[in-house]
């Protein structure tokens, strides 16, 4: 089974380029999809509708949505796998920017759109920087020299990432990522693991404890000038 | 070098095979567009800007110089030979007209020197208003934006095929940058409703529910109708500016001497 992660930004156009992925592949692969959301989502019904896939969603809730992606991966592998999926469609919300959904199999691809800011790139960290491909969208919305302005700032985020620009409501110009995909090897689910670094452990706020400043806490601290001071800090 | 570039029949919007075997523009060549709206001119230059290789809406198939493109001519803008003036009128990046010039010089690997100034001043010739460095582009008007884009294409794109999509409509100086343009070894392409641009073009496209429908090329009797178009184009120009300039109109002004 291939396996594709896709992240990006809401409303970057990452259920539109699923949408002409499946509808590229759908006759020569079984394609399953799962969409991972923090509070709602209707992909599931969307695309379930659209091509008579298996799909599924699942709400991160008080969860980042990369870390709860981990946690359901194994789950949802053995899930695609019970429905004979040759192609497993991993949509991401990708609202944690300090983490990256992508694994160190498969193909991670990152969606930002033409007009979501020249500075996006940069404050993406690691979902821009890890990713494989990243899939310019919108680009029928702005001129060709701000679409080169873009893509100039991605390259300089992460030099060596694949680049492809399209139009997602059209699916322009996609030949070479459907090349990827059908290239890209099957996965091996016993060596899966995250590309990135996870970050720092937990803390009483994760846990739930409501006060404000770091005083109150213990764990990972940081205060507002300096960083992480005292690692683990015990409280007094 | 760009000697030629091709294009092979697609489809119109009813899916039925375009009723041409190929259309060829040579190094040099202008050519215009034409049609209603919605009959595809957009379509037809974007798939010249994309190297459409059967993968857009119209299954068109561009070759360059009798080659199809390599992926690197494809995906990377220094090695792009095509800049293409969008009907965008507004810039989405949050950055000054100097620095969206810088950047864009950085992405087409130009390293002229004050490329950022000359690219300005070339702006200004086109439009009224003028444009100053440390300007937001996101705030430019549509005629300023429109004319920093024409000169970003020329300056900094500095492409041997060009693509003008409706530059009549910004309210820029239209004269200035046929002047400009007209006359190099560039292959330029205007989709265009002003009759003098279309006139004046060499080749002419009519477009019709997504195809190419005609291609007529210019002839004497032609560029003879066009020099009398451009005369009459003048004195709308002049009476526009004076009725900006908050002048009323006589009965001299609207003399109009035919060449
Ligand atoms: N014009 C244009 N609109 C696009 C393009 N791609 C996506 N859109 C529109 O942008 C909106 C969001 O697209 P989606 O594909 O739902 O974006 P998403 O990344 O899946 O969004 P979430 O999953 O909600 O975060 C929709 O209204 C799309 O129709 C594009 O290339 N051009
Ligand atoms: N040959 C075609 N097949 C399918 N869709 C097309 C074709 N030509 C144009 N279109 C679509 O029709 C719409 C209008 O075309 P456009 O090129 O914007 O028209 P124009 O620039 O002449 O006003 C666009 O959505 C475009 O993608
Ligand atoms: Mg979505
Ligand atoms: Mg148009
Ligand atoms: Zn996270």
């Amino acid at each position: 089974m291939k396996l594709l992660i896709i992240a990006g930004p809401p409303s970057a156009g990452k259920t539109c380029l699923t949408k002409q992925i499946v509808r590229r592949f759908q006759n020569e692969m079984k394609i399953a999809y799962l969409k991972i959301d923090v509070v709602k989502a209707y992909e599931d019904i969307e695309l379930s509708k659209e091509f008579n896939i298996p799909t599924k969603k699942i709400y991160s809730g008080d969860l980042c949505p990369d870390h709860a992606g981990v946690m359901v991966l194994e789950d949802a592998l053995d899930w695609a796998q019970s429905h004979r999926a040759d192609l497993f469609i991993v949509e991401s919300a990708g609202l944690c920017l300090r983490c990256s959904p992508y694994l160190n199999q498969g193909l991670g691809i990152i969606v930002l759109s033409s007009i979501s800011g020249i500075h996006a790139p940069e404050k993406m960290g690691a979902m821009v920087s890890l990713a494989d491909i990243a899939v310019v969208t919108k680009i029928d919305l702005v001129s060709q020299a701000e679409r080169e302005v873009l893509i100039q700032k991605i390259k300089e985020v992460h030099r060596k990432v694949m680049l492809f620009e399209t139009n997602a409501l059209q699916g322009t110009s996609l030949n070479r990522l459907y090349d990827q995909i059908t290239n890209s090897p099957p996965i091996d689910k016993d060596t899966l693991a995250l590309r990135g670094n996870p970050p720092l452990g937990t803390c009483t706020i994760c846990v739930g404890k409501k006060e404000v400043g770091w005083k109150h806490h213990f764990g990972v601290i940081r205060k507002l000038d300096g960083h992480t001071a005292e690692y683990l800090y015990r409280g007094e | 070098m760009i000697k030629e570039i091709t294009i092979s029949p697609g489809e119109d919007k009813s899916r039925d095979k375009e009723n041409f075997d190929f259309i060829t523009f040579r190094a040099g060549e202008t050519i215009s567009i034409v049609g209603p709206t919605g009959s595809g001119k957009t379509a037809f230059i974007t798939d010249i800007e994309l190297m459409a290789q059967g993968d857009t809406s119209t299954k068109r198939v561009v070759t360059i110089n009798g080659k199809p493109p390599t992926d690197e001519t494809r995906y990377d803008p220094s090695l792009k030979p095509i800049a293409m003036i969008t009907q965008n009128t507004k810039c989405f990046a949050d950055l000054s007209v100097e620095e969206f010039l810088l950047i864009h010089a950085r992405a087409r690997k130009i390293t002229e020197k004050h490329l950022a100034v000359k690219t300005m001043e070339l702006a200004n010739k086109f439009t009224g208003e003028k444009i100053k460095k440390d300007n937001r582009v996101t705030v430019l008007s549509g005629g300023q934006t429109r004319s920093l884009l024409i000169a970003d294409a020329l300056m900094i794109g500095a492409a041997p095929i060009i693509l003008l999509d409706e530059i009549e409509n910004a309210g820029i100086f239209k004269q200035e940058v046929i002047e400009i343009i007209r006359n190099t070894s560039k292959i330029i392409i205007f989709v265009t409703h002003d009759p003098v641009i279309a006139l004046l073009t060499k080749k002419r496209l009519i477009m019709e529910n997504g195809a190419v429908k005609k291609i007529i090329v210019q002839n004497e009797a032609e560029t003879g109708a066009a020099k009398n178009l451009i005369e009459i184009d003048k004195r709308m120009g002049v009476i526009r500016d004076n009725l900006r300039a908050g002048y009323e109109i006589t009965k001299d002004l609207l003399n109009v001497s035919f060449a």
